[in-house]
């Protein structure tokens, strides 16, 4: 140890560093796409091209709208959600730059929360787009509590499965494809509760029949970032 | 400060590491050199905790792997040919980034230090996308020293630089070996190898063929030393070492 780099030697504590290196892999991701807009772009561009045809092909009148609104919003956001988790996977691995990160003398399970709160940031940003492009497009008006409550746990079930597949995928040539087919089977739980949840609200039905949607979602999530949080170590170490 | 013994690493049938030995003591440098497909990579993966050993034992600083593998990343220093950086951060700010993860003190004095120590303090501010091949590897260096790290691992650092660019990094290779660092580096290279390393070791199918200390080997016998532990290339490598010096 040199004289100059002695203060190098204290080393904070692992609870302080897993909050430190959570910090610091947020902010990388969100600096980095401030710059690239690559991810985000694509994700917007999607959702928006996705809600367009659904606009076009559906033609719905004002009494079927509401039955199809839940549907429309989560199809958009899955397949806007996969291509993110795609490229903010792929961004780690092509310089090598996931390596970089397990180098760090961190608990694993910082980086995969970190890598799931950046990848939910862009998720609820492009929600936060397009909801109201939604509203316009369809004369929809789609700001109730509920329903955003709905997205909120939808997107962190989604996002707690997808970022620990997509740092699977990641790892073989195929990732591209691998990942929505590992994907959209397991999400489909909190798919279904996500829509009848959305339904529920839009359509003014009784919390006590939404309840168990909620419920559904809230275990989902609890299990799914437990289970991420448990074996995300061996999901990425040769 | 690294021990290494009876490691065996395979990738389903395959056997890349058949009960490899290697010991280096604190402050050598070592340059492991050998075919392609030789398991050199791997066996810095493992050494660097990417990479789990199938049996064998590993510890470095007097930590095993994998059980306390956070112990050993924080003494360890690992550059390979890819280099860990992110394209769309500045040089700062990749470091910064990296002094985060280690949980360094005083982020913005040791990040300053170390852009002096590889020389890239005026293009501090550029994103890395716009650095040459060499300067990206010299910031890689950077990366991997800014936690003073004891151990530093290379894997074939000189891939795809330039004359200029390899001059550049022997150098700042050179002043990490001169700060007393244990250093092991991978390459295809004998030149360079030579000039830099104190030991050499040949990894020839899975194990360790021969090797020998620079103080018994004339340089410009280092090619023929190699092509006896490598072999012809088809006849397995002895198990047998045909070493001038077995390493301690």
């Amino acid at each position: 140890m040199t004289e100059h780099t002695a203060h190098l030697a204290r080393v904070p504590g692992p609870l302080r560093l897993f909050w430190r290196a959570l910090k610091a892999i947020i902010w990388k991701d969100l600096a980095a796409e401030l710059r690239s807009r690559e991810l985000l772009s694509a994700m917007l561009v999607f959702s928006l091209l996705v809600l367009l045809i659904f606009n076009f092909a559906l033609e719905l009148d004002a009494k079927t709208r509401s039955t199809v609104t839940a549907g429309v919003l989560w199809v958009t956001f899955a397949f806007a959600g996969t291509l993110g988790l795609n490229r903010s996977m792929a961004t780690e691995k092509d310089r090598g730059c996931l390596d970089g990160l397990l180098l760090a003398p961190v608990d694993r399970s910082a980086i995969y929360f970190g890598k799931a709160s950046g990848n939910l940031v862009f998720m609820f940003i492009v929600e936060a787009i397009v909801l109201p492009v939604y509203s316009l497009l369809y004369n929809t008006n789609l700001l109730y509590p509920g329903l955003l409550l709905v997205i909120l746990l939808g997107s962190i079930g989604y996002v707690a499965v997808g970022t620990l597949l997509a740092s699977m995928a990641v790892q073989t040539r195929t990732r591209d494809v691998l990942l929505p087919i590992l994907l959209f089977p397991l999400v489909i739980p909190v798919m279904i509760a996500a829509v009848k949840a959305s339904t529920g609200f839009l359509e003014g039905i009784a919390m006590v029949d939404i309840r168990p949607w909620l419920n559904l979602l809230v275990v989902y999530d609890i299990i799914f970032v437990a289970v991420a949080f448990m074996v995300f170590d061996f999901v990425v170490e040769e | 400060m690294i021990i290494v013994r009876k490691l065996i690493k395979r990738f389903g049938l395959k056997a890349v590491l058949r009960g490899l030995d290697f010991q280096v003591e604190q402050g050598e440098f070592v340059a492991l050199l050998g075919p392609n497909g030789a398991g050199k990579t791997t066996f810095l993966r493992i050494l660097s905790s990417l990479s789990r050993p199938t049996l064998g034992e590993v510890q470095i600083a007097g930590y095993r792997l994998p059980a306390q593998s956070a112990a050993v990343r924080r003494k360890l220093g690992v550059v390979s040919h890819l280099p860990l950086l992110y394209g769309d951060l500045t040089a700062e700010e990749n470091l910064r980034f990296y002094a985060r993860m280690y949980g360094l003190e005083s982020e913005s004095r040791r990040v300053s230090e170390v852009l002096e120590l590889v020389g890239l303090t005026p293009r501090r501010r550029d994103l890395v996308r716009t650095f040459s091949r060499g300067m990206q590897q010299r910031l890689a260096i950077g990366r991997a020293v800014l936690h003073d790290p004891e151990v530093m691992l290379f894997d074939e650092p000189h891939t795809g630089l330039d004359q200029d660019a390899c001059v550049m990094l022997d150098q700042v290779l050179s002043e990490v070996a001169a700060r007393g660092r244990t250093v092991v580096m991978t390459s295809h290279d004998l030149a360079r190898a030579a000039d830099l390393a104190s030991r050499f070791d040949v990894l020839s199918r899975g194990v360790i063929a021969a090797s020998v200390q620079r103080s018994q080997i004339n340089p410009n016998d280092l090619l023929a030393f190699y092509r006896q532990a490598v072999g012809d290339g088809k006849a397995p490598a002895s198990a047998a070492p045909v070493t001038m010096e077995q390493p301690a």
